[in-house]
C-alpha cells in the first residue's frame, strides 16, 4: 500500500526560482485537455498501467505542483523518473503536448529543490570532463549502470556487473580498447566538390560501438565525401537531461555547438538517434528556453544535422556498387529519436536495397525498446519488461540481425536477446551497409 | 476524508499494491476527458469480480461511494469521485477470455482496450465493428457503460447491439450472470440490456460476451465534397433509400472545414460547403460496385468534388482530414463543449439551421461535424473562458441546441452519456414519471446509493 510517505524533501518550502523551469512551460502544460490518448502509446504506462505513470498523469502532476497541490518531494521525484522521453506520447498526441520537455522542466526543478542524486551528480562531472570521458569512463555514464567501474576487457556482452548502486542485472556490451575518435586524424579529406561532413559521434560510438564510426567512415568516403571529426566534440548531454541537471546540458550543448559550428560544414552528420534527438530538437527546445542567442545558434545547428541514413540516401548511396554480401535476413527496429522525427521510410529503404539482404518487418517495429537514457538504470526491470515484447518480436520475425539507428537502442536490443539466449546479431544500419566495402 | 480502517480493509481485499492513496495517486484518478477535477479518497485496482464483490460489500455496509472507472476517457465525468470516495480502477482485468469461432462469440474482461480487442478477432478473420474514436485507449467496460458508439454505427450498430451477456457485481457485492451466449432468450427482464449505457450506476462490469462477425474481405472509402449543407444531408438520405447502407458517413460542416484548412491545407474546392466521407465494406467486387453507384446517386445534389480512395494509404489520408477535426478546432478558441445531440437523419440539415441562429444569438463560434448517417452530430461550442460571460452564454446556447434536437424528434446525447456534465439537462428530455421510474430501478439495486452516486440524474 502506497500511503504518505515522510521523504526527507517533504514538505521543504520552495526555494525562490524552484518552480522557474515548470513556469517555463506553463503553456504547454496547459494544452493538455486530458483525453488520455497517451495511454495507447506510452510504453511506461504500457508496463505499469498505473495513471501516474502515463503522461496525462506526468503532466497533471506538473500542472499540481505549479498550483501547489503537489510537492516536490519523493514521490514526485519517483513519478518524474518514470518517462522515457521517448516523445511517443507526443508524436501521437492531438493537442501537441510536449511531455517529454515538461518532465525535464520537471526534472530540473526537482534537482534545483533537492540536489542531484549521487547517480546524476556523477554523470554531470563524468559527462562534462573530457578528460574521464578519454579515459572511457564516460561511456558507464552514459548507458547508465556501467560506468563506475572499469570495465574488464572480456569480449561481447556477456558480463553482468555487480555494480554498487544501480541495477546489477544488465549485461552489458565491451568497452572499447581505443576510443574511435582517437583512431582517426581529426580531417579525414575526400575528393574535391564532393560535401563536407561534420560528423558528431557521441559517447556511445566512441566508447562501445566503434563499429559503427567505422562503418559510418567508410560509407562517406566510398561517396567521396571529406568528413571532419571534430576533436572537441563532448557529449551531447542527454544523459544530464535525464536527470534534470540542465546546467550540465547547457554547458555541453554550449562547447558542442562552438566545436561544430567552426568547422564549413554541409551537413552536419549523427549516426546516434540520440545525439541526433538532442542536436535537432532537445538543444533547441530546452536549452534555447531561456538563452535567445543560444537558441538561433541550436536552430541554425539543428538545422544542418541530418541522420546518417537519411543522408546516404541523399547522397544517392547506390548500395549495389557496395558489392554482392553474404545472405543476411534483417529486420528493422525503429529508434524513438528516429521516428519522431519521421525517419521510418529512409533506412528500411536503404536496408531492402542492400545486396544479400532479405528484409523483414517485425511485429511492433516501432515500439519503444525501453532503454530511455538513464531509466532504465532506476528502472530496470520495468525497462525490461517494455523491452520483452520487442525481443519476442524479433525472434518471431525469424531474421539474423536486427539493425536499427541508436547505439543505445543497440545495447538495450542486446541486453534483451541475450538474455534470452538467442544468436540473433544486434547491428547498426551503416553496419549492415557498409558490410561489403573495403575499408 | 476516509479513515485509516477503510483503507486497511481494502488492503486486507486486494494487496498492498494494488490501493494507493498518495496525493500523486489521488490527482492521476481525479480528471477524465471532460477536464473536471474531483479527488477520490482512495485509489483501488482489483483483480477479479471476487474482489471486486469484496469491496463493494464492504463499501455497502459502510455507506461509502465507489466510483468505477476504465481508461478515464470519458466525456461526461462518469467516473469522477465527486464528494470522494473509493474509485475502483478496473484495468487489471484485461484478459481475453475466448474467442469462439463456432459460435461467433467472445468472451472478455472489462479492462481490454477496445482496439486491442478488434485486431485479437481480426487475426482470426471475425469483426467487432464499434469504433469509437477512443478504441485505441478506451476499455470495452467503459465502452459497454456509455454504449459507445462510432462511424460504423451506421452499418453495424453501437456497442449495446453486440454485447450478449454480462457478468455484474451489484451495488450490494452480489455477482450475477445476464443474458448468455445464445441468439435467442427471453428469460425475466433484459438485464442485459438495462445495464449497457448505465454508466457504472447499477453494477460494475466484470465479464462481457460479445456477439462477432465475419470480417469483411475488403473497404472503400470515398470523399464527396457538396456546394450546401442541403446536399450533403440529401446525399445520406439518397445513399439510403438507393439501398446501400454504407459503413460509415461522416460529415463535416463549413466551419469545420476551415478549421482544418487553418492548419493543413486541404485543397477543398472553394465552393465546397460541406464534406460527406463515405465508406462500403463487403465484398471486392460489390463495394466497387456500390461505390460507382453511390457517386450516380449523389451527382445531382450539389457535387463538386468526388474522390475514391485507389489503396489503403489512400483511404488513410482521406481519413485523415476526418482525425484532423479535433486538434484544430483549439485554434478556434480554448475551451471547446463538445456535445453529441443526434436527430432523425432527414432532420440534419434542419438542426445545424436552428444551430446556425443558435449562433448567431449567442455569438460565439459552433462547429458542427459527425455521424451524418445515424444523424449524431457532434456540435462543439467553442469559448474563452478568460472572456467574461461566454461561460454562461456557452450554457445558455448548449441548452438551446438541446432543445433544438428534441424539438425535431431527437436526443440530446447519442454517446458520450449523461455522467456528471449532461445531469442537469435531463428533464429537457425525460419527464418527471420516467426519472422517478430510473430513480427507482436505481433504488432498488443500489438502496444505499453507494455506486457511482450524482451522475445521471439531476441533484
Ligand atoms: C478523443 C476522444 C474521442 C472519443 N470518441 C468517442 C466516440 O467516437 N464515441 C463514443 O461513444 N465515445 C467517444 N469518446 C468517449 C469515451 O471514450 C467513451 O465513453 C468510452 O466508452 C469510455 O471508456 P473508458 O474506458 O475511458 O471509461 P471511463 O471514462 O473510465 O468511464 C466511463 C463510464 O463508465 C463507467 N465504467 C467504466 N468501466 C466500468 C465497468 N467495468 N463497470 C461499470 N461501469 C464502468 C464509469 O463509471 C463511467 O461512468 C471519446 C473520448 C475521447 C477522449
Ligand atoms: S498529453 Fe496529449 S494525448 Fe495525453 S491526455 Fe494530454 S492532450 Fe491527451
Ligand atoms: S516521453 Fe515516452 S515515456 Fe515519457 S510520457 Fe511520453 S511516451 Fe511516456
Amino acid at each position: 500500500m502506497r500511503v504518505p510517505t515522510s521523504g526527507q524533501a517533504q514538505g521543504l518550502p520552495l526555494q525562490g526560482k524552484t518552480l522557474d523551469p515548470l513556469k517555463r512551460v506553463e503553456k504547454e502544460i496547459k494544452k493538455c485537455v486530458k483525453c488520455g490518448a497517451c495511454r495507447a502509446h506510452c510504453p511506461v504506462f504500457g508496463a505499469l498501467q498505473r495513471e501516474p505513470a502515463v503522461a496525462r498523469g506526468k503532466v497533471a502532476i506538473a500542472q499540481a505542483v505549479l498550483s501547489h497541490g503537489i510537492e516536490l518531494d519523493d514521490r514526485t521525484y519517483a513519478d518524474m523518473s518514470k518517462c522515457l522521453l521517448c516523445g511517443s506520447c507526443v508524436e501521437k498526441c492531438a493537442n501537441d503536448v510536449p511531455t517529454d520537455e515538461i518532465v525535464i522542466a520537471a526534472r530540473e526543478a526537482l534537482a534545483q529543490q533537492r540536489g542531484l542524486t549521487t547517480f546524476h551528480k556523477a554523470v554531470g562531472r563524468v559527462i562534462r570532463n573530457r578528460k574521464l570521458m578519454s579515459m572511457g569512463a564516460v561511456a558507464a555514464a552514459v548507458m547508465g549502470p556501467l560506468f563506475f567501474r572499469k570495465v574488464p576487457a572480456t569480449s561481447g556482452l556477456r558480463l553482468r556487473f555487480p555494480l554498487p548502486f544501480v541495477g546489477s542485472k544488465r549485461h552489458i556490451p565491451n568497452i572499447a580498447k581505443k576510443p574511435f575518435m582517437e583512431r582517426h586524424p581529426e580531417v579525414i579529406p575526400g575528393e574535391p566538390g564532393k560535401p563536407r561532413i561534420v560528423y558528431f559521434v557521441g559517447c556511445m560510438t566512441n566508447f562501445v560501438y566503434t563499429e559503427v564510426g567505422e562503418a559510418a567512415l567508410a560509407l562517406f568516403r566510398h561517396l567521396g565525401c571529406t568528413v571532419i571529426i571534430p576533436r572537441d566534440q563532448q557529449c551531447c548531454g542527454l544523459p544530464g537531461m535525464s536527470g534534470g541537471d540542465l546546467a550540465t546540458v547547457r554547458e555541453l550543448a554550449e562547447k558542442n555547438l562552438a566545436a561544430l559550428e567552426k568547422h564549413q560544414a554541409d551537413y552536419i552528420m549523427t549516426a546516434c538517434a540520440t545525439c541526433g534527438g538532442a542536436l535537432h530538437k532537445f538543444y533547441p527546445a530546452v536549452v534555447g528556453k531561456k538563452h535567445p542567442e543560444l537558441l538561433e545558434r541550436c536552430k541554425a545547428i539543428a538545422e544542418k544535422t541530418v541522420d546518417a541514413a537519411l543522408l546516404l540516401q541523399k547522397l544517392g548511396l547506390n548500395p549495389v556498387e557496395t558489392g554482392e554480401g553474404e545472405g543476411i535476413r534483417v529486420t528493422y527496429h525503429d529508434p524513438c529519436h528516429l521516428r519522431t522525427r519521421n525517419i521510418t521510410r529512409q533506412p528500411r529503404e536503404l536496408l531492402k536495397s542492400s545486396p544479400g539482404v532479405e528484409f523483414v518487418e517485425m511485429e511492433g517495429a516501432d515500439k519503444c525498446c525501453g532503454l530511455g537514457g538513464t531509466f532504465n538504470v532506476y528502472h530496470y526491470d520495468t525497462s525490461m519488461g517494455i523491452n520483452a515484447g520487442k525481443s519476442t518480436a524479433i525472434l518471431n520475425s525469424g531474421a539474423d540481425a536486427v539493425a536499427t539507428g541508436c547505439p543505445g537502442c543497440m545495447m538495450q536490443l542486446s541486453d534483451g536477446l541475450q538474455q534470452r539466449g538467442a544468436k540473433t546479431r544486434v547491428m547498426h544500419t551503416l553496419e549492415v551497409l557498409s558490410r561489403n566495402i573495403r575499408r | 476524508m476516509l479513515d485509516s480502517r477503510i483503507i486497511q480493509k481494502l488492503t486486507e481485499i486486494v494487496d498492498e499494491d494494488n490501493v494507493a492513496a498518495e496525493p500523486q495517486d489521488l490527482l492521476c484518478y481525479s480528471y477524465d476527458a471532460t477536464q473536471m477535477q474531483f479527488k477520490p479518497d482512495v485509489v483501488v485496482y482489483p483483480a477479479d469480480a471476487e474482489e471486486v464483490s469484496l469491496i463493494l460489500k464492504m463499501a455497502n455496509s459502510e455507506r461509502i461511494p465507489v466510483f468505477p472507472r476504465g481508461a478515464g476517457s470519458g466525456f461526461s465525468g462518469g467516473s469522477l469521485p465527486k464528494g470522494g470516495g473509493i474509485l475502483l480502477v478496473v484495468t487489471r482485468m484485461n484478459r481475453i477470455l475466448r474467442i469462439d469461432t463456432d459460435n461467433l462469440i467472445a468472451e472478455v474482461e472489462p479492462g481490454v482496450v477496445t482496439e486491442q480487442f478488434q485486431e485479437a478477432v481480426e487475426k482470426l478473420g471475425l469483426f467487432y465493428p464499434p469504433d469509437p474514436a477512443s478504441l485505441k485507449f478506451s476499455t470495452l467496460g467503459g465502452n459497454v457503460a456509455e454504449c459507445a458508439g462510432g462511424p460504423r454505427a451506421v452499418k453495424y450498430g453501437v456497442t449495446k447491439d453486440f454485447v450478449m451477456g454480462l457478468e455484474v457485481v451489484l451495488p450490494t457485492g452480489d455477482i450475477i450472470r445476464t443474458g448468455g451466449e445464445t441468439v435467442k432468450g427471453v428469460v425475466g427482464y433484459d438485464l442485459t440490456k438495462l445495464m449497457c449505457g448505465s454508466e457504472g450506476t447499477l453494477g460494475v462490469i466484470t465479464k462481457i460476451i460479445f456477439k462477432l462477425l465475419p470480417l469483411p474481405e475488403a473497404k472503400k472509402t470515398m470523399m464527396a465534397v457538396f456546394d450546401s449543407i442541403d446536399g450533403a444531408a440529401k446525399a445520406v438520405s439518397t445513399i439510403i433509400s438507393g439501398k446501400i447502407i454504407p459503413t460509415t458517413l461522416e460529415f463535416m460542416d463549413h466551419a469545420t472545414l476551415q478549421c482544418v484548412d487553418r492548419r493543413f491545407s486541404l485543397g477543398m474546392p472553394a465552393e465546397g460547403r460541406a464534406v460527406l466521407i463515405i465508406e462500403v465494406d463487403g465484398d471486392r467486387d460489390l463495394i466497387e460496385k456500390q461505390a460507382g453507384q453511390i457517386h450516380g446517386l449523389i451527382k445531382p445534389l450539389g457535387l463538386v468534388q468526388f474522390r475514391v480512395a485507389k489503396d489503403a494509404a489512400e483511404s488513410e489520408q482521406l481519413w485523415k482530414v476526418r482525425r484532423l477535426v479535433s486538434p484544430s478546432l483549439r485554434d478556434v478558441n480554448p475551451t471547446k463543449y463538445n456535445e453529441d445531440i443526434v436527430v432523425p437523419r432527414s432532420r440534419v440539415p434542419d438542426v445545424i439551421r436552428r444551430i446556425e441562429k443558435i449562433q448567431q444569438k449567442y455569438d460565439i463560434p459552433i462547429v458542427n461535424f459527425g455521424h451524418a448517417g445515424d444523424g449524431n452530430i457532434h456540435v462543439n461550442v467553442m469559448i474563452d473562458k478568460e472572456i467574461e460571460g461566454q461561460e454562461e452564454k456557452a450554457h445558455e446556447a448548449i441548452k438551446e441546441i438541446f432543445q433544438a434536437a428534441l424539438d425535431l424528434g431527437g436526443t440530446m446525447s447519442g454517446e458520450h452519456g449523461i455522467g456528471l456534465s449532461k445531469a442537469p439537462y435531463i428533464p429537457l428530455e425525460l419527464s418527471p414519471v420516467q426519472i422517478a421510474a430510473m430513480k427507482a430501478i436505481k433504488h432498488a439495486l443500489d438502496p444505499n446509493n453507494i455506486l457511482n452516486p450524482g451522475k445521471m440524474f439531476p441533484e
